[in-house]
């Protein structure tokens, strides 16, 4: 039975399943990652570490690739 | 993984440095991989002697012989009497107006947070791009009880028929081909088709498509939407490897232009599992000193990089697709660089240094594939580091330190 | 079919296009010759500081007369050019510095330019991330940053506005004696041919006493407000200073996107354009000695370039022996800055009008004699 793990994304208490990503665990809030250099709201695009796109704050660290991190207990995630 | 097997079988001292978590690359990402192949090789890497090094990205090389790799804010030198090379691809996205909002993703790049915990069930998603990786994607979400309201494929039904009888003679192809459609019959297949736009307000909410001169619009949750693959050569290039056409150049051994580096699977040239798997085997039955064992492995090579070649043929992109931005799409999402502003500089290089374009963190990995599709232009050389590092990181001087030891 | 022109500029690195923007502007039938790409070379390499140098009298007086140029054209300047007066801070690290801020000072307000000397605490209010405790540093507000390639890019589009005539992808074989000839064999007829050629001014005129400088830059991924100024150690100068030895030197510049963009490294005899680490790792571990936490900040890329330098450190404007033939180079690390004044200058002279500043520091002639560098 996978674990679930409770984290705050955008200050709101979210549950993911043990083993999803940031990057998904975000996407099932109906967050955006980050916003753009221009301001336009950004989620995952490439899955896999290389796009960027999926970066977000966690932990107060900006710039963390999301979609290679994964999910943990307390872990607080917000729109880069 | 094949590499690593054979090399460690071979009775070689083998280390793998993966940027993933867990081994399997993209095509076998997560626990969840319905093919027996795959857990066949994840045993006999986990039965042979081999260090495993997850969670770094090679960035530099701070001496002949020897990797830099990020690893957890520090970084990591991994030396080596042979280098086997399997970086793999990544997938060609094209631009099209609305192609940046949240929701839309790559095929695989879907797929790929799926398995890492994005919930679909129930959601409406349409698939679309190119290449026989929307079917397996397709297929895929199917299984995991998503709508999949459409499979959008640009190549025209001509070719894709040419190329299903091509493979008909391949049991293992033919056989997995039929599972995917048959998988996804529900869903209409469109061939001679793509994404013109996609709209929505702060997420996806519709994609529009067109088929000829019929254009129409899907309500979806997600747009799933990849033009085939492209060879990550970033690695091989650092190195001097040569590559050719976007190819990692290597001989029958799979060696490259640098003597004890090899090259194996899509960096070679994309083909798929199979020949990622044949080649892989050779690689590391050279490395490890054993020709007859690599030798054995010719012909199943020759037959799987004709299929390799059918591939390319079947799915190459309908130059009609360069229209598909508009002035106001952005091309460079590292840096909001729109089509406008790119279309009339004369090089790539031009383009960078006065768009910006390509100058961030992906370091041209999205938009280079987008730019020499739409402008023909070529990207140049790669320079350390070619993976963003943490300063502390780039900082580090050339030292080498003891392999690590890690289970 | 010759076409003629009053003025050729050989290179559209930033200081090739404010020539030609310049002369076009004056009234001169203009051309401006590049063989790759326009702001591709030094300029593409520079950090873009505009800034008041006081290494001697001589530069002070062209950092500063060009540096008020850049502050006329600053509000026409288009967004990529990414123009932002954050002013300088010249980071003292301890009490001997601190005499040299006081110093600078004077220098400065002997000239007219503004500045504010900040001690200890009134620094690290000024900038967070600096390390404490340093000794304190002199603010020197009008000076400015921007992003070279697209400035060259503004100054050739004026240029072109003016008349001028752009040759982009042709390269020189020659420019000589009222010819100009490129590798194709085509020939353009110029009363004057102006050289801004950079570092490779020696390929066109071997004799040039230019010696190539190579430099190193490291950028980051996006940080807003981690660093607001410039920040330059005292030390700089003497990096800069040093003829012959290879030197790293504290350099961060906040750009407009939130990236910060680090130098600066000084090597001679290394003409291979390829990454240094020994380098970059000592120019890294400088900077982490004055901001310590930059350590966890993500690099996006590294890069080098060419200065062009100089036996004085002063660039070579004005006449050669050639009475056709121009030279507007040797820049070394402040042709973004000087690039506007070297234009003015050259074609005050040319046209005879008077120069706002003397233009005999910067004569080619005085290395009419063998030059024995030291």
């Amino acid at each position: 039975m996978p674990e679930r793990i409770t984290l705050t994304i955008n200050g709101r208490w979210c549950e993911a399943l043990e083993g999803t990503t940031v990057a998904a665990a975000i996407m099932n809030a109906g967050a955006a990652c980050r916003a753009s250099a221009t301001g336009e709201l950004r989620g995952p695009l490439c899955g896999m570490g290389i796009c960027f796109e999926c970066r977000a704050i966690v932990n107060g660290k900006p710039h963390q690739r999301t979609c290679q991190m994964l999910c943990e207990a307390g872990m607080e995630v917000n729109t880069q | 993984m094949a590499a690593v097997a054979c090399a460690a079988e071979g009775g070689r001292h083998v280390a793998v440095v993966d940027d993933n978590f867990t081994l399997g690359g993209q095509i076998w990402r997560g626990k969840d991989t319905p093919l027996k192949t795959a857990e066949v090789w994840r045993a006999r890497v986990a039965a042979a002697n081999v260090v495993r090094i997850q969670g770094a990205r090679v960035y530099a090389q701070p001496a002949p012989g020897v990797l830099r790799a990020e690893q957890n804010g520090s970084y990591v030198d991994v030396a080596y009497e042979k280098l086997i090379l399997a970086t793999g691809a990544r997938e060609r996205f094209l631009p099209f107006p609305g192609w940046t909002l949240p929701n839309v993703a790559g095929a695989g790049g879907l797929q790929a947070l799926v398995k890492n915990g994005l919930f679909v069930e129930g959601k409406r998603i349409v698939v679309a791009g190119s290449g026989p990786l929307l079917l397996a994607v397709a297929a895929y979400l199917k299984r995991h009880k998503a709508k999949v309201l459409a499979i959008c494929e640009q190549a025209p039904l001509s070719r894709l028929l040419k190329f299903a009888t091509s493979i008909v003679t391949d049991k293992e192809k033919l056989l997995q081909a039929v599972v995917y459609k048959s998988q996804t019959l529900s869903a209409p297949f469109h061939t001679g088709c793509w994404p013109v736009s996609a709209q929505g307000k702060e997420r996806l909410e519709s994609v529009t498509l067109r088929k000829g001169n019929r254009t129409w619009t899907i309500a979806c949750d997600y747009l799933a939407c990849g033009f085939h693959l492209v060879p990550n050569t970033e690695v091989p290039e650092l190195l001097g490897c040569r590559v050719l056409d976007g190819k990692v150049a290597v001989d029958e051994w799979q060696q490259t232009s640098i003597l004890d580096i090899y090259c194996a699977g899509e960096p070679t040239g994309v083909g798929g599992v199979e020949l990622a798997l044949v080649e892989g085997q050779i690689a590391g039955y050279a490395a490890a000193g054993l020709p007859d064992n690599a030798r054995s492995l010719f012909a199943q090579r020759a037959r799987q990089r004709k299929f390799a070649q059918k591939l390319e043929e079947a799915f190459a992109l309908d130059s009609a697709l360069k229209e598909l931005p508009q002035d106001d799409t952005v091309i460079c999402r590292c840096e909001d660089v729109s089509y406008l502003t790119l279309k009339d500089e004369p090089s790539w290089r031009a383009a960078k240094l006065h768009t910006r374009c390509g100058m961030g963190p992906c370091q041209g990995r999205i938009c280079g594939a987008a730019t020499e599709f739409l402008f023909g232009w070529n990207a140049g050389s790669v320079r350390p580091p070619i993976f963003p590092a943490t300063l502390s990181c780039l900082e580090a001087i050339p030292e080498l330190l003891e392999l690590q030891e890690t289970r | 079919m010759i076409s003629t022109y009053d003025a050729v500029v050989i290179g559209a690195g930033i200081v090739g296009a404010a020539c030609a923007c310049e002369l076009a502007r004056a009234g001169m039938r203009t051309a401006i010759v590049e063989a790759s790409i326009v702001g591709g070379g030094a300029t593409a390499a520079g950090m873009g500081h505009i800034v008041v140098m006081d290494d001697s009298p001589a530069q002070l007086a062209l950092t500063q007369y060009s540096q008020s140029l850049w502050n006329e054209i600053a509000p026409q300047l288009p967004a990529n050019v990414e123009y932002d007066r954050c002013g300088t801070l010249w980071i003292a690290a301890d009490d001997e510095e601190m005499q040299e801020v006081r110093r600078k000072q004077a220098v400065y307000a002997s000239v007219n330019v503004r500045t504010e000397v900040l001690d200890s605490r009134a620094l690290s209010e000024a900038e967070p991330n600096l390390r404490r405790p340093l000794a304190g540093a002199l603010l020197v507000p009008s000076d400015a940053v921007l992003y070279p390639p697209c400035a060259a890019v503004y100054l050739l589009e004026c240029a072109k506005q003016a008349g001028a005539a752009l040759y982009i992808g042709n390269a020189v074989a020659k420019a000589e004696r009222g010819r100009v000839t490129f590798s194709d064999g085509t020939e353009l007829s110029a009363a004057l041919i102006i050289h801004a050629t950079g570092a490779g001014a020696t390929r066109l005129m071997p004799h040039l006493p230019i010696r190539k400088r190579k430099g190193h830059l490291v950028i980051t991924d996006r940080y807003p407000d981690f660093v607001r100024h410039q920040l330059v150690e005292l030390g700089y100068l003497k990096s800069a200073h040093s003829i012959t030895s290879d030197s790293v030197a504290f350099n961060v510049q906040p750009r407009r996107t939130g990236q910060l963009l680090i130098g600066s490294s000084r090597q001679y005899d290394n003409e291979g354009a390829g990454v240094d680490q020994k380098v970059v790792s000592a120019m890294l571990a400088r900077a982490f000695d004055y901001i310590p936490s930059m350590k966890e900040l993500s690099s996006i890329r590294v890069w080098t370039g060419f200065r062009a330098a100089t036996p004085d450190k002063l660039p070579l404007i004005g006449p050669t022996e050639d009475p056709s033939v121009f030279l507007a180079t040797g820049h070394e690390g402040l042709g973004i800055t000087t690039s506007l004044a070297t234009a003015r200058l050259l074609t005050d002279h040319l046209l005879q009008r008077g120069t706002s500043i003397p233009l005999g520091p910067y004569l080619p002639e005085r290395f009419a004699r063998e030059v024995i560098y030291a």
